[in-house]
């Protein structure tokens, strides 16, 4: 028409749904229109929408075919890349009618998008990569059976114990013989280290702050009642940020390794609790790597930082805490690893294993080195490509790193040719029960070497439901809108999350987790000690991989 | 399960009496090996105690090259013993077994034993590693008054194979082991009893934990901790290790191989020291079933079990002789004439320890730490 200006909407750059990592599958005949999914997503991903259909309709007995339009009611996907669906599922938790659904799409390409304003995509939770991992391709093949009998879980006697801290080798214990008994000769002036007697599984640094009060208090509850009730000595590191006053002045301490990274945030809280506290806490982790972020420092948003979290950390609320990525006071290997490992093992009077934690790296060898030369290092974790943060750059997360099987076993090797394998513990993070498999992978990377394993995204995910997982599901840890109320400082949101069954849920996962090592354990004839270095026992069923791992090929 | 018979004495006696022990247990092994070790040699060897004895089996090559290694060290021959070998139908004789006795080269007369020692084993390691990859050398020990005779076969057909039914050959204390191959291949370097600077040990069973405690003990900067061509042989290194090179009292052993709880620790008037003991030496806590015998260069024996009790074993005899066997028919075979009720089993806490010179039994629990008298044990039970 002349005179009409037509405004053409601009199809062409537009993104299809088939763009998206998630296509939310919503059922309009089992929809009532609640409202309750819009309400709940984290990131607005659906909306509520009115759209115009032409219907052809007939009534009567007789076909009288009518077009009508119609004004309908729907939930819409928002086709916007920073409203994309995560998959979190929250929406079909609430909603009465099993009309909602979101579908993981294996065409996406989220990735191609997700930079808007030159910003990289951030998120929490672990690499994405489901495939399994060395782990979970390691077979446990040394059964003990007719040639001699096999143990049994259920009724023997079995110690599924470690040790964190620094072991004197046997040639240096100051001891003496006195009427064919042996005992401590205190003239000799031998420093004898601090060492802790643990659960062979702990639970990882993850911090007040990161968690939710909620999450951070049930983890806690869980850890102690393990201890205290059911006789399981499981440890929990605090990650970095503190540790809630009442806690560090409590006689529960001893149950947390106390983390110290390069933002010293709640130190100095810390420090002047000294000594007020009743017990010493488990351990001393100072961070100087994350697996899922090698080489990258801390971050905790300021929307995170709220009124507990400021006084725990010690810093003033809604600012936003980051934790550099090196100890920015130390500028050598010899003077951040010698000088820290003393200044905290004199803080507590040397009676508190100081260990530090690196990422899984290629240079975690010369590390070890060092260590091995300094008496007061009490352990090396190295926490392996797979594991998860709170936050951190997606090509962080999914492309830098190094894997940890090869990384102990290489570690602990290493050890040997020094004679001092049982001298520094070897503890491994970073992906343990990626698909579920905690014990048998934990007793991997036992076998492969490591005296102790930690967990953080499995604990979170088997006791607190976390929604992650390796197609990106949810992962939304950074944004402080964690729909399981886990990694979240907004009441609204943790709320959600009940202290109490998580505790709970805590002591049943690790309750059945010493069960299975010990049906693990059982048959390779294995029950007096820990099997750290059992090399003989374990097979994996790829010829490189053997190879590189010194272990047995199978197929 | 691999059958045990050791018999300690004040008296010498010959090693047929250890073979017709082994011979009573019959089912429980397979023919895949017999080893005797003797030690307070008499007959021919009792005027050469102070000579150290090099026991093995060597091709008409090998001797050859044995020969002009040993001149080359300085070592002088002063005695041979052969046994004389008889046909037996599936017993394939190799060329040359022996005990020669050397006297030390003229450097090595003044040093002191411990000296000596690492001389006569870094000596024997360098005659094994010669003639490893041919079979050419075989050598079992090289010690002055233990001599050892090793080869494939039922024992009591060995037996007749070496003639020792009709041979001099005696001694104070034998132990011999009828072996029944499990997991590792049948290879002579494999057959118990295993030697090392004069503590030896044999066992029933299946080291679990092997391993890691082979690492453990190759780790250790010590030449003697090789071979390990059956996961038993680092029984005896462990002895060696705790008793030689740790200086750690005999009992010590029993608490680093099967290590008490922390709670059991807590009872012990040592538990200072255990605890650490217990830390440091974790990777030689053994694991599966095992009953272990052995002896130290004094001359005591002892049996020792696994922390579970999975093996039989058992101690009894008279004063002046004793046996330690795996099954108690071996006992009855040879020391009839003992008071049978006696006989001492050790279960998971004890460890029989039979002084030299076979006066008496003794045994030691672990959870008191201390040695038990006869009237003790019944109160404890009662």
């Amino acid at each position: 028409m002349p005179g009409v200006i037509k405004i053409r909407e601009d199809f062409n750059h537009k993104l299809s749904l088939k763009e998206f990592p998630y296509i939310v599958r919503w059922r309009d005949d089992r929809c009532k229109r609640c409202g309750q999914c819009t309400a709940v997503c984290p990131v607005q991903a659906i909306v509520p929408s009115v759209k115009l259909q032409r219907v052809v309709e007939s009534e009567g007995s007789i076909p009288a075919p009518v077009v009508r339009t119609k004004v309908i009611h729907i939930i819409e996907q928002v086709r916007d890349m920073e409203r994309y669906c995560t998959g979190c599922g929250t929406c079909t938790l609430v909603c009465p009618n099993e009309a909602i659904e979101p579908e993981f799409n294996p065409q996406h390409k989220f990735y191609h998008y997700k930079n808007k304003g030159g910003e990289p995509y951030k998120r929490g939770g672990r690499r994405n990569d489901p495939a399994p991992s060395t782990l979970d391709r390691i077979k446990f093949t040394r059964i003990s059976m007719l040639t001699d009998p096999a143990l049994d879980a259920g009724r023997h006697e079995f110690r599924v114990r470690t040790y964190i801290g620094r072991i004197l080798p046997p040639e240096e214990l100051p001891l003496k013989s006195d009427n064919g008994r042996l005992v401590v000769d205190l003239s000799s002036g031998k420093f004898i280290p601090p060492v802790r007697e643990i659960f062979p599984i702990m639970i990882g640094s993850m911090s007040v702050g990161a968690l939710s009060p909620h999450m951070w208090e049930g983890l806690a509850m869980g850890v102690a009642y393990l201890n205290e009730v059911e006789g399981i000595p499981v440890v929990m590191c605090t990650g970095e940020g503190g540790v809630p006053p009442r806690l560090l002045k409590s006689r529960y301490l001893k149950y947390f390794i106390l983390q110290i990274a390069s933002g010293y945030f709640g130190w100095d809280e810390i420090i002047h609790a000294l000594p007020e506290m009743v017990e010493d806490p488990a351990g001393i982790e100072i961070k100087y790597g994350q697996g899922a972020k090698p080489g990258d420092g801390g971050l905790l948003m300021a929307q995170k930082v709220i009124k507990l979290i400021a006084k725990i950390r010690g810093v003033p609320e809604a600012v936003d805490l980051a934790s550099p990525p090196t100890h920015q006071t130390k500028y050598s290997i010899e003077e951040a690893v010698a000088k820290m490992i003393q200044s905290m093992s004199m803080a507590f009077g040397f009676r508190v294993p100081v260990y530090p934690k690196i990422s899984g790296t290629k240079t975690a060898r010369a590390v070890l080195n060092n260590l091995a030369r300094n008496p007061y290092a009490a352990a090396l974790s190295i926490d392996g490509e797979d594991g998860g943060t709170g936050a951190a750059y997606n090509v962080s997360m999914d492309k830098m790193g190094h894997p940890i099987a090869s990384n102990i076993r290489d570690c602990y090797l290493d050890l040997v040719r020094q004679g001092k394998q049982n001298e520094l513990p070897l503890i491994a993070a970073g992906g343990i029960g990626k698909k579920g498999h905690l014990a048998a992978n934990a007793a991997a990377l036992i076998m492969l070497g490591a005296s102790a394993v930690a967990i953080g995204k499995y604990i979170m995910q088997a006791a607190a439901d976390c929604f992650g997982d390796e197609y990106n599901r949810c992962n939304l840890c950074n944004t402080g809108k964690c729909p399981r109320g886990i990694t979240t400082q907004d009441p609204k949101l943790y709320r959600r999350l009940d202290p109490e069954k998580v505790a709970e849920r805590v002591v049943e996962v690790f309750k059945a987790a010493e069960v299975e090592l010990k049906k693990i354990f059982a048959p390779m004839g294995r029950s007096t000690e820990l099997p750290i270095g059992m090399s003989d026992g374990i097979s994996i069923d790829d010829k490189d991989m053997a190879e590189r791992l010194q272990i047995s090929y199978v197929c | 399960m691999c059958r045990l018979a050791a018999i300690t004495s004040d008296e010498y006696f010959s090693p047929m009496e250890n073979v017709l022990a082994l011979e009573t247990m019959k089912e429980g092994h397979d023919g895949s090996g017999m080893g005797l070790m003797l030690k307070n040699l008499g007959g021919e060897f009792e005027e050469l105690k102070e000579y150290p004895i090099l026991s093995g089996i060597c091709s008409q090559k090998g001797i050859k090259l044995l020969d002009e290694y040993m001149d080359r060290l300085g070592f002088k021959l002063k005695y041979v013993w052969s046994p004389k070998l008889r046909y037996v139908k599936g017993i394939y004789p190799r060329d040359y077994y022996f005990a020669r006795v050397y006297d030390y080269p003229d450097s090595y007369k003044d040093k002191s034993m411990k000296e000596k020692e690492d001389l006569l084993m870094r000596t024997r390691l360098a005659l094994r590693a010669m003639g490893e990859s041919d079979e050419s050398i075989v050598v079992f020990s090289f010690y002055p008054d233990v001599l050892t005779l090793k080869e494939v076969g039922d024992p009591l057909e060995l037996a007749e194979f070496f003639s020792l039914d009709k041979s001099d050959l005696k001694a104070k204390i034998i132990f011999a082991q009828g072996r029944q191959n499990t997991n590792y291949a049948i290879n002579l370097y494999a057959c118990h009893p295993f030697f090392i600077q004069g503590y030896a040990s044999m066992t029933n069973g299946e080291n679990t934990a092997f391993v890691p405690i082979r690492e453990f003990l190759m780790s250790r900067g010590f030449p003697g901790y090789i071979g390990y061509n059956s996961d038993s042989e680092v029984f005896t290194h462990i002895l060696h290790y705790i008793h030689r090179q740790l200086r750690f009292p005999l009992t010590y052993y029993k608490d680093v191989i099967t290590p008490l709880k922390p709670s059991e620790i807590e009872r012990r008037p040592d538990r200072d020291a255990l605890n650490l003991i217990r830390q440091s030496l974790r990777p030689l806590c053994i694991d599966g079933p095992n009953c272990v015998i052995g002896f130290t260069p004094d001359g005591t024996c002892f049996m020792v079990q696994d922390s579970k009790k999975l093996r039989p074993g058992v101690v009894g005899g008279i004063p002046g002789k004793y046996g330690l066997m795996s099954e108690e028919c071996g006992l009855d075979k040879v020391i009839p004439e003992r008071d049978r009720s006696k006989d001492v089993f050790p279960m998971k806490y004890e460890m029989v320890i039979i002084p030299p010179g076979a006066s008496e039994v003794k045994v030691w629990n672990q959870l008191k730490g201390e040695f038990v008298t006869e009237e003790a044990e019944v109160l404890c039970q009662v």
